[in-house]
């Protein structure tokens, strides 16, 4: 019986954590810290300046969106620079990438639980929140940017009486499954999660309002054996089948272009590279949300440097992807020998949007590579630095590879440039006010670090780390 | 310390689930039942008209041909409404004193049209060709319904896509001779899935189920 303990304990701590000499959490925690901590920030009455002026900037920024969708509704989707040759501006931009940032939530949350990583702890509530915010993002541009959105619905296949069906041979339309399936599935998964720490904030609210609200939202969740049995075969059931969904649904968004035959779309590479793309953003966007939040909530002792050099490591290896899928982009332009992927290519690098491949690859190449080094990496301003750097890269790069394709390709006759309107600009900004806000309201009304999986691991570690 | 929920809490939270879903099932079954009601596709009303004319009155007791007024029907795609020439033709020296014929009395002096009301409205982005139909063997009854007992005009069919697409798929289920598309009171025989083949092959019917059939 001893014997197979000190086997769990090697399975659990891996070598590499004893190397690096970070703890995943602050050593001396007690079930009690861990609760009182985490919990006082939901518990806690009033609301602090530094929110309440984060969260009012976040809302006007969300009073601009709805400003700018109006108008939209209003005109029509012409109030964008679009225009023949590029049908696809911001909207489809923005829609990549604001799904591919949702991709590195449901990593932390699945993949890393299925490949029982400790340090995916402390960040995985806020990680699967930012992807389910930034999915909620995502999927309003392709609805946006429908000439009629009234008629989105047409994409649900439902008996109606026009004896009509959607097309399930366009990737758009397994677009329309993709994202409301990965919303639903994430949705679910970031719910089961937080039902043992609605219970526990159910138990330590001292308001009768809180205490019903928390105590309607745990569902009666009481902490038995049979309860946490269950509660376990469902949570690895469910990050079992988000880990397959997260890469099929990035994959099913390269489709979009991949299926296509422009050039500079129509490539085999697309969706292993989108999905390494969009982890790459993803923690990008994680890590621009846990350093601060760490900061100001003095989240230090959860939050440890372990999680963002991990995290940084990370987006270093899917950078290198990324990295890997440009230079297969150049080298099958140049090794395909057709005429209008070279001059693709050609024009991506020299053309009028030159200026925004060479940020891209500044942003996207060239500026992680100061994540190979340790002091970097464990410096929270150069990491925050370099993760907003690959923010705008991972940007720029769904930029390149709309844009730049669509608006010189097979004729000549029909070459034109794309210049973003002021609506434009509004509907990407006023995305970002959503995403802000409903972050801002998440980090106060429900704990942004999972108590009950922090509790777990101040077991498993016996409060103290090797 | 106090519970948070009392017993009845347990009944509440079984009927919300149980309410939840069946909510959701309403609602779809309500949305289904109102899109295919005659609330939403205009069937069963009888509509007013400028003037009471009754189909009853001139097809059922008097037995005018549907061509007497409808005369393009076999030519064009529009089967056309009489001009009061054709009212005129009969009622200048018939009930010349009937009060409810005093719009086409008047319409006859001054020139103005008369501003039926339509019935049969199909939206503009669907192309439809009365002659076409008529030509393969489809009745004026089989989508107009028994016109001849109408006092007022009124539309007998859904005229839903799928009411369409129900014949374009399986005309033999409604075609009838040529020799009978305007006989009002033409049944379809017992054995009309025999006779619908042999007219399909005899006219040569195409089911045409393809979007520029109609939406041209």
């Amino acid at each position: 019986m001893i014997h197979e303990q000190s086997i769990r304990k090697e399975l659990i701590v891996p070598p590499m954590d004893r190397a690096d000499h970070v703890p995943v959490i602050a050593p001396g925690q007690t079930f009690e810290s861990v609760n009182e901590q985490i919990g006082s920030v939901v518990l806690r009455r009033g609301f602090q300046r530094g929110w309440l002026l984060g969260l009012a900037i976040a809302f006007s920024l969300l009073m601009l969106f709805l400003v700018a969708v109006t108008w939209l509704f209003i005109r029509g989707v012409g109030v964008w620079g679009i225009n023949i040759p590029v049908g696809w501006g911001f909207a489809i931009i923005n829609l990549v990438w604001w799904i591919g940032i949702g991709h590195a939530g449901t990593l932390i949350s699945a993949i890393l639980l299925l490949l029982r990583q400790q340090w995916r702890t402390s960040i995985n509530r806020f990680a699967e929140a930012m992807t389910l915010f930034a999915v909620a993002c995502a999927a309003l541009f392709p609805i946006l940017h429908l000439g009629r959105p009234q008629f989105f619905f047409w994409l649900i296949p439902y008996p109606n009486t026009l004896d009509y069906w959607p097309q399930f041979r366009s990737p758009l339309m397994w677009d329309f499954f993709a994202i409301a399936t990965y919303g639903l599935v994430s949705l679910l998964f970031w719910f089961v999660g937080l039902i043992p720490d609605l219970a526990t904030l159910r138990d330590r609210a001292k308001s009768a309002f809180s205490r019903v609200t928390f105590g309607i939202l745990s569902m009666g969740w009481r902490g038995s054996a049979v309860h946490w049995k269950r509660y376990q075969d469902l949570y690895y059931l469910l990050a079992a089948l988000a880990t397959p969904l997260v890469v099929s649904v990035h994959s099913i968004v390269s489709f979009d272009f991949a299926v296509g035959i422009v050039p500079g779309w129509h490539s085999t590479i697309f969706p292993p590279y989108f999905v390494a793309g969009a982890i790459f953003a993803g923690f990008a966007m994680v890590l621009l949300i846990a350093i601060p939040l760490r900061k100001y909530y003095h989240m230090e002792n959860f939050i440890t440097d372990r999680h963002l050099r991990n995290m940084a490591i990370v987006m270093l290896t899917s950078g290198l992807v990324v990295a890997y899928g440009y230079i297969m982009e150049l080298f099958m332009a140049w090794y395909s020998g057709n005429e209008y992927e070279g001059y693709m290519t050609v024009n991506r690098i020299i053309g009028p949007y030159g200026w925004v491949f060479g940020l891209m690859i500044l942003c996207n190449v060239v500026i992680p590579q100061l994540l190979w080094f340790k002091r970097i990496r464990t410096n929270t301003l150069w990491l925050w630095g370099i993760s907003l750097a690959v923010s705008f890269g991972m940007w720029f790069e769904r930029f390149v590879i709309v844009i730049t394709s669509l608006h010189r390709d097979f004729l000549p006759s029909s070459w034109a440039m794309y210049t973003p309107t002021f609506w434009d600009y509004a509907t990407f900004i006023g995305t970002l006010g959503l995403f802000a806000t409903l972050i801002f309201l998440f980090i106060r009304f429900l704990p942004f670090i999972s108590i009950a999986e922090t509790r777990e691991l101040v077991h498993q570690t016996g409060g103290k780390v090797e | 310390m106090r519970q948070i929920f009392g017993p009845s809490a347990n009944v509440i939270a079984r009927a919300s689930i149980i309410g939840g879903l069946l909510t959701v099932v309403v609602i779809i079954a309500v949305g289904f039942a109102y899109i295919r009601s005659p609330y939403n596709t205009g069937q069963r009303v009888d509509v007013e008209q400028p003037v009471q004319f009754s189909h009853r009155n001139h097809v059922g007791n008097i037995g005018l041909d549907c061509r007497y007024c409808h005369t393009a029907v076999e030519k064009s795609r529009f089967a056309g409404i009489p001009p009061v020439a054709t009212c005129m033709n009969c009622h200048s020296q018939l009930l010349v004193n009937e009060p409810i014929l005093e719009p086409i009395r008047a319409a006859y002096r001054t020139g103005q049209s008369i501003q039926w009301v339509r019935v049969h409205n199909l939206a503009d982005f669907a192309y439809f060709d009365h002659s076409a139909h008529l030509a393969k063997g489809v009745g004026c009854t089989t989508c107009h319904g028994p016109v001849n007992d109408m006092a007022l005009m009124r539309q007998e069919s859904t005229l839903l896509m799928n009411w369409c697409l129900d014949c374009h798929r399986a005309p033999e289920k409604y075609l009838r001779p040529r020799d009978q598309v305007f006989n009002v009171n033409w049944t379809p025989p017992a054995d009309q899935l025999t006779l619908g083949r042999q007219l399909v092959q005899e006219y040569q019917v195409h089911s045409r189920t393809d979007c520029s059939t109609c939406h041209r």
